[in-house]
């Protein structure tokens, strides 16, 4: 496997030849000719279908970026993100029902309450091993989402509809399909474009440090504890955004929306393509949203192949198929266990 | 009072017994096994095909029955949880932490929607339905399958708990979770131990299955979501790693649901549970029987 990784120490002429696809895939406009795609594509097909889809994997991709600030970049494994985008949804659609406020108007609350929820859940247990909080995350996601439907003021099982539409100004509507995907692609990219600043950033430098050997981070005079509560406030937030584009969209939410299956799914999006790389990362999400729509006719055995794909992709490429540069090798652990591994000692 | 004191055990008997799986993979190789929770719904599916595929059991003999299904069930289970570990987490030893819980999670998720592919994504009506007398002792009611379960699962851990105290594997797979590298140096198969452990972590899960799916009567592709999560709380209170720990949580969680459902509500049962995980893991994350564990680097 080691020939795959890049290493930023070794001298650049170390890295294999890029082929044209690599280089495009490299190249500085990519995200801006994704935009441009995604701008263009409903000229092509804007039936209301082929809109609801797209619209729906672009809230996707927000989601995905969101967690890949937690998992790809800070490397704490969160299973039970879609709690976040629930807390977003809820709380804007609340308000803006219970206010009669466009859903625009939520944003301040939201982010408040998705601030809360994410210091809340990672303040006592971002302390701990990586592994706990794997599963006190998933225990939070199933509270959130058990709360919701046990709560009147969530609506119960049934949720809240009839949430009102984002902005409406005399006659125009942000609420019209197609305006409304304009919308949340332009709210998307810029989201997008601002965890893949964040990544570039000092803090996000700290947090692939922490992922890499939080001890070794620690002694360089990080604040791991507070770094690492940055990384699931971001991602809170970005949830948050989500969740207010999905009631938006919508406009109903329901505690049905937030099972785990989705938070896993928003998982293997980041996991699939390529941890810690944005671009990676947009890409797996329009797979992992899109391709079902494709294969239709194979839905019974979707998830299962999911879950196949997750297992081969940690075994024989764990940086997912389109890793971000500069990923540095991993901790060799203890030589004699990859051996142990391998077969050679016994 | 005494009712909620007899749930709790009876429930918490079942919650030991998959806690108890979680906390030995813990202890040996320091994995947390997400796809421990999905054995247990394994087992109850295969209890229910082998029991269809028998067809038609006499009443009189379910309990006999229901043995020897546990039997196979525990034999197939066991033999999964060897495979997982042979084909998922084997290769992955000594990778970052990360990418082993990864994988954890993907094996979770394929058996969750294998099943569900093979069995049909409804909920599936147990073959045999463990019914019997329900008397009144000390002003709870009790009922024959509860205290035939109980005794099962009481055996179960007896058993185990005698396997991993006396037996020369048993000192191999507590001298692994001590130092696995000086294990392979005193001439320990590691390897091996490390597949039997899951062997007798999965097959336990998979009786446990057999004896829900008898017990509620009804089995579906995501039953071991929820209890897979409260068994690694119940892991968690014990002191993960350690056996008795998982037994002694495992009753302790039954209690706390059974007095939270009491006082809050049936709804908040889950959340109760793992607010319980939470608190613990704030306050104590050792549980009540671990030893506090530095970390080493």
């Amino acid at each position: 496997m080691s020939e795959n990784v890049d290493t930023t120490l070794a001298p650049r002429t170390t890295r294999p030849p890029a082929s044209p696809i690599s280089r495009l895939f490299e190249s500085k406009q990519l995200g801006w000719i994704a935009l441009a795609i995604a701008l263009l594509i409903p000229l092509l097909i804007a039936t209301p279908y082929s809109l609801n889809v797209m619209t729906t994997a672009a809230i996707f991709v927000l989601l995905a970026s969101g967690l890949n600030i937690v998992v790809g970049y800070c490397g704490l494994l969160d299973l039970g993100y879609i709690a976040f985008m629930a807390v977003g949804a809820y709380t804007a659609g609340i308000i803006a029902k219970a206010f009669d406020l466009p859903l625009i108007f939520t944003i301040p609350a939201v982010i408040i309450m998705t601030v809360l929820a994410g210091l809340i859940i990672g303040a006592p247990t971002l302390r701990l091993r990586s592994d706990y909080l794997a599963i006190v995350t998933l225990g939070f996601g199933e509270i959130t989402r058990i709360t919701a439907n046990n709560l009147s003021i969530t609506g119960g099982p049934s949720g809240i509809f009839g949430i009102p539409g984002l902005l409406k100004i005399g006659d125009f509507d942000l609420q019209e399909p197609a305006v409304f995907y304009y919308v949340t692609v332009l709210v998307v990219a810029a989201f997008v474009l601002a965890a893949a600043r964040l990544g570039k950033s000092r803090l996000g430098r700290a947090w692939r440090f922490v992922r890499e050997d939080e001890d070794a981070a620690e002694a360089m005079g990080i604040h791991t504890y507070k770094v690492k509560l940055m990384a699931y406030i971001f991602g809170a937030v970005w949830g948050g955004f989500g969740g207010i584009l999905f009631a938006a969209h919508l406009s109903a939410v329901s505690p049905q929306s937030f099972v785990f299956l989705q938070s896993a799914l928003v998982l293997m999006a980041v996991v699939l393509g390529g941890m810690g790389n944005m671009r990676g990362v947009v890409i797996g999400a329009l797979v992992i949203s899109l391709l079902p729509e494709l294969l239709r006719d194979l839905s019974t055995y979707r998830y299962l192949v999911f879950g196949l794909l997750l297992v081969v992709v940690m075994v024989f490429r764990p940086q997912g198929f389109w890793p971000a540069r500069g990923y540095e090798p991993e901790r060799m652990g203890d030589v004699s266990d990859r051996r142990l591994a391998k077969g050679t000692v016994r | 009072m005494i009712q909620l004191i007899w749930d709790g055990l009876f429930v918490g008997s079942f919650y030991a017994l998959i806690a108890l799986g979680y906390s030995m993979v813990y202890g040996i190789i320091k994995l947390l096994n997400f796809a421990h929770g999905d054995i247990y719904m394994l087992g109850a599916f295969i209890g229910f095909a082998v029991l269809t595929s028998v067809g038609g059991i006499p009443a009189s003999l379910s309990i006999g029955a229901l043995l020897v299904v546990m039997l196979v069930s525990m034999l197939l289970t066991g033999t999964a949880g060897v495979l997982i570990e042979r084909l998922a987490y084997r290769p992955l030893r000594g990778a970052p932490r990360l990418a082993v819980l990864i994988t954890a999670v993907g094996v979770s998720f394929s058996l969750e929607y294998g099943i569900s592919a093979l069995a049909g994504p409804n909920p599936r009506a147990f073959p045999i339905r463990l019914e019997g007398n329900v008397f009144v002792l000390l002003g709870a009611r009790i009922s024959l399958p509860q205290i035939i379960l109980m005794l099962i699962a009481a055996m179960l851990m007896v058993l185990l708990n005698f396997y991993v105290e006396k037996t020369s594997t048993g000192r191999a797979m507590r001298a692994i979770s001590l130092d696995r590298n000086a294990s392979l140096l005193m001439g320990i198969n590691v390897n091996q131990v490390i597949s039997r452990t899951f062997f007798i972590g999965s097959a336990l899960a998979g009786a446990a299955g057999v004896m829900a799916g008898a017990y509620y009567g009804k089995i579906d592709f995501l039953m071991g979501f929820i209890i897979g999560l409260k068994a690694f709380t119940a892991a968690v209170i014990g002191g993960i790693g350690n056996i008795k720990g998982a037994m002694l949580g495992g009753l302790v969680l039954g209690f706390v649901e059974a007095f939270g459902a009491e006082w809050f509500g049936g709804q908040w049962r889950d959340v109760f549970a793992f607010a319980v995980l939470i608190l613990f893991l704030t306050l104590r994350p050792t549980g009540i029987l671990g030893q506090r564990v530095t970390e080493r680097v």
